[in-house]
């Protein structure tokens, strides 16, 4: 009788386990999930929790011991090199392995594996990029060399000393969430790493040929170098105005049919939403003479813009070992530090912003992807079938072709952005041969001038300016990359595949490539701008900033007795040098007769503005949206004729209309009247009145109120309460302080090279990538508030220092 | 039957449902550090049919069992990590706050030990049949 009970209670609990160990969409299997002893609760990290340990590895060579500080920083100290690398790994995966998992699966074109089909287009276009290709041949030139193959093998070695000892309760917790198993760490991944930020920093939003391509069908060339100079007005070049180049030792020969073949008008290309580079944000970076300075020793600043995300892309680090004593950020990933100094020099990097990446039509023979007609015959191509996993569902896979030239990214079967199916191969300066590593590996060991300008020639892609101090008084920046050596216009749209006479022939030489050293105005320093007038014999295209550099370099030239803290104002500083240049113009432009007094009001609040972009001024809020809207009017009569268009910079609108009262543009072509800039201007200004009038009366249009940061989880909306929304700070784009919507300054650091080295650094994270721990955002409001953190660079006498707070020693046995 | 027979069952009936729920939360804790979660489960049956109760007992030592293990256990994470992870969760699962996150966690463990302990003792009353 018992029997029908029995049942019923044991189908329900096997019911129960079956539900609650299964994944429900963006759920987590919530039995497992839930479990006190291994799901998420054993994320939950004691605040008190202590971080010490005893640790032996047989892959050691010799003893080591990492000290904690107060921020959970780690300073290192090993007595070889190796074991630093492996330490480096260790900490990184057991602090960061997530992101360094989710980061480099997502280079590769995995992520499918992890989320479902939802990623099956990304994981394709990753692949079609060749990101791994370029993964793989950097691997070959890292393990050829034998400094970078025994730090990247001793650092692969590291992280998966954390792997191998991983119990499923210490799985970082968006393994639980996803419910997913990190795989073991390779030097492929730490290649894919490095290719994935080459990706955000020179890939094809930098340059876009399509973009460029479909302008044509609405002007002509003239036409399009108009709105997109090559030299802007308000430029103020990395390399000092009037440096007199060398004569160009090489040159690209422009092929005969370029006319005709080339630079013709086409047909509206249907361009699909694209990547573009985020305009206004980039990177500053600059160093400045001791004879500028307080102390009369250099000062080296930096503050790279990138994503800004939790868990952040930096992890900041002291490495001490016989060889080098290196503190600074890094990027769990990689060995090394990347950003930072050692004893005797320091080194930052902006975004250099040149187009390294070309589109090559392709005409295949057939489907079949074998053959393409390249210089009057078939070439075969090289197949490669994509085999994309996907988590929940079938196996999807893809042809790619290789040409000569790279990967056909676009063709009949992918064609998300190209026209009609037509087919297009890369050609990417990131997919050759080579071995960025060995730049840090010299950098972060380097004593002097001479050894900085040895070690920076292993950057080939992407292309950076380098900023470098030294104690011994000098400071350089180098713009540093291999570019391609072109004809005037060669890259800027779509290039003919079948001419070979269209290929890269050569590269810019490594001595004429744009450098400074020492000059006489006291210092150095990018912005993101292009880094020289147009005397440079090197014709280079690309995306460039304006105003960051404009301004910097104008700070820069009035300051004398330097210190720290007038470098850390100046990171932190909010002046709009657009507004600066503009607002006369506008004021002169603008019709008051045609205002009612509540935009008269509204003008009056503009007009008395400080051209500050503080958070409690309603003058930037006023003139963002006056540029979008007086952006939007003068352009977008000439291109809603094209899909998706790219827009002229807004230094090019504001060079124009200063100087041109009668700018052609400013007429809408779709009315009978002809429109003045006048009108124009009036206009954009009334369609901006009613929205931020009622902000006004709301108390919301204060900058604070408008331009709000948001620091996403990687998972972005997957995982939104794991990141921070809301920060307000000021800034903008083309502002120093370059804090846009999701983007700003990542980590900023200030080193002052006297005797004993003065540092400063920020970044808006925490060490731990542990949602559940009390390091994982304990940066994000000394950040916000433009507040730094004295950097300690420790030395072996200081073990007993109160600041060390936690010890781990690693020995082999 | 008579009243001390009476009494001395009852006092046996609560002293085997302490003895099977202390039982049932102590091994479905020390299972819980070296197998599955799910493991409860079958700890709660095991429990159920070596220390025999009615079927509504059964099922309520091994629910108060996990739901005071897992409950505690949770709690005294939460109150060591001062609820930084807790309100991530909570938000992220959309459970109003952490303590009912808490409380859920509990709750799960509690339902399918419950129920597991109920077969259990259903399958000890009639061990021919089952």
């Amino acid at each position: 009788m018992r029997i029908i009970p029995f049942a019923i209670s044991t189908v329900v609990t096997i019911g129960l386990v079956t539900v609650l160990s299964m994944k429900w969409g963006p759920a987590p299997p919530f039995g497992k999930f839930l479990s006190p002893q291994q799901g998420f609760w054993q994320n939950a990290e004691p605040v008190d929790k202590d971080f010490s340990a005893d640790l032996q590895f047989p892959e050691l060579k010799g003893k080591a011991n990492v000290y904690f500080d107060e921020r959970l920083v780690p300073h290192v100290f090993a007595d070889n090199d190796d074991d630093a690398y492996f330490i480096q790994g260790y900490l990184h995966a057991k602090f960061r392995l997530w992101q360094m998992e989710f980061q480099t699966l997502a280079t590769a074109g995995r992520i499918s594996e992890v989320i479902g089909d939802r990623a099956i287009s990304y994981d394709r276009e990753q692949r079609r990029m060749g990101l791994t290709f370029a993964a793989e041949n950097m691997v070959k030139a890292m393990e050829a060399n034998p400094q970078t193959r025994a730090a990247v093998n001793s650092y692969t070695a590291g992280v998966n000393a954390w792997i191998s000892h991983l119990t499923e309760s210490e799985l970082p917790v968006e393994y639980k969430l996803l419910d997913y198993k990190p795989e073991q760490w390779s030097n492929l991944k730490t290649a894919l790493f490095v290719k994935q930020l080459t990706k955000t920093l020179a890939g094809y939003g930098y340059g876009n040929d399509f973009q460029y391509t479909s302008l044509l069908s609405v002007f002509t060339d003239d036409e399009i170098k108009i709105l997109f100079p090559y030299v802007p007005d308000s430029l103020s070049p990395i390399i000092p105005k009037g440096t007199v180049y060398p004569e160009p030792t090489s040159f690209a020969v422009r092929p005969g049919n370029s006319d005709s073949a080339y630079l013709k008008k086409t047909d509206s290309l249907q361009i699909l939403k694209t990547d573009k580079p985020v305009p206004g944000i980039g990177s500053n970076n600059w160093a400045v003479s001791g004879s500028k300075t307080k102390s009369g020793s250099p000062i080296l600043c930096n503050d790279p813009h990138l994503e800004l995300n939790f868990p952040s892309i930096w992890y900041e680090l002291q490495m001490h070992t016989p060889s080098f004593n290196a503190y600074g950020s890094s990027f769990p990933g990689i060995p090394g530090v990347v950003i930072g100094f050692n004893d005797s020099i320091a080194f930052g990097f902006t975004n250099g912003g040149i187009d390294v990446m070309d589109f090559y039509k392709v005409r295949f023979k057939d489907d079949s992807k074998q053959q393409y007609w390249s210089d009057g015959q078939w070439k075969d191509t090289r197949i490669k079938i994509e085999e994309i996993k996907v988590k929940g569902g079938p196996t999807v896979y893809d042809t790619v072709a290789y040409t000569h030239f790279g990967p056909v990214m676009y063709d009949k079967s992918f064609t998300s952005v190209s026209s009609g199916g037509d087919a297009f191969a890369i050609r990417w300066k990131a997919h050759d041969e080579s071995n960025e590593l060995l730049m840090w590996w010299y950098l972060d060991r380097a004593r002097n001038y001479e050894e900085y300008t040895e070690a920076i020639k292993y950057l080939e892609c992407p292309v950076q300016n380098i900023a470098f101090a030294s104690k011994k008084g000098d400071i350089a920046i180098w713009q540093q990359g291999k570019v391609p050596l072109r004809w005037p216009r060669q890259g800027v749209y779509l290039m003919p595949g079948e001419d070979d006479s269209y290929s890269w022939q050569g590269y810019i030489p490594q001595e004429q490539i744009p450098h400074v050293l020492n000059p006489e105005r006291g210092f150095v320093s990018s912005a993101n701008q292009r880094a020289t007038d147009d005397t440079y014999p090197y014709y280079e295209p690309g995306d460039f900033a304006v105003y960051r550099g404009w301004r910097i370099n104008q700070q820069l030239s009035g300051m004398q007795q330097i210190m720290p803290e007038d470098m850390m104002k100046l990171q932190n500083d909010n002046h709009n040098s657009m507004a600066e240049i503009f607002r006369p113009a506008l004021l002169k432009y603008i019709d008051r007769s045609k205002l009612s007094a509540e935009e008269q009001k509204l003008l009056g609040i503009f007009s008395a503005w400080n051209l500050e972009n503080n958070v409690d001024e309603k003058g930037p809020s006023i003139f963002e949206a006056w540029m979008d809207t007086l952006s939007a009017k003068v352009w977008d009569d000439e291109l809603s004729k094209i899909k998706d268009p790219i827009t002229p910079h807004k230094s090019t609108l504001v060079d124009c209309l200063i100087k041109d009262s009668a700018f052609r543009y400013a007429d809408n072509i779709n009315t009978p009247v002809i429109e003045t800039v006048s009108d124009v201007v009036t206009a954009s200004f009334k369609a901006i009145s009613p929205a931020l009038l009622q902000k006004d009366q709301d108390n919301k249009l204060n900058w604070g109120n408008v331009n709000t940061l948001t620091i996403y989880h990687l998972l972005r909306t997957g995982a939104t309460p794991f990141g921070k929304a809301g920060i307000a700070n000021g800034g903008g784009s083309e502002i120093v302080n370059a804090t846009r919507k999701t983007y700003g300054p990542s980590w900023r650091m200030i080193v002052q090279l006297s005797a004993t080295t003065e540092a400063y650094g920020v970044y808006p994270g925490g060490q731990s990538g542990n949602p559940g721990s009390r390091f994982y955002d304990n940066f994000v409001d000394t950040w916000t508030k433009g507040q730094y953190y004295k950097l300690w660079v420790m030395n072996e006498t200081e073990t007993e220092d109160p600041r060390v707070k936690w010890k781990i020693s690693f020995s082999k046995e | 039957m008579n009243i001390t027979a009476n009494e001395r069952s009852k006092q046996l009936i609560n002293m085997k449902f302490l003895t099977a729920l202390l039982l049932t939360a102590l091994c479905s804790f020390i299972a819980g550090l070296y197998f599955p979660w799910w493991s409860l489960a079958v700890i709660a049956f095991l429990i159920a049919l070596l220390v025999h109760q009615r079927a509504g007992k059964a099922f309520l030592a091994a629910f108060i069992a996990l739901f005071l293990l897992w409950g505690c256990l949770a709690l005294w994470i939460d109150i060591k990590n001062t609820g930084i992870l807790s309100k991530r969760i909570a938000e992220l699962l959309g459970v109003g706050s952490s303590f009912l996150l808490v409380l859920i966690t509990g709750l799960v463990a509690a339902l399918v030990a419950g129920f597991s302990a109920m077969s259990g003792s259903y399958l000890r009353m009639s061990p021919r049949k089952a």
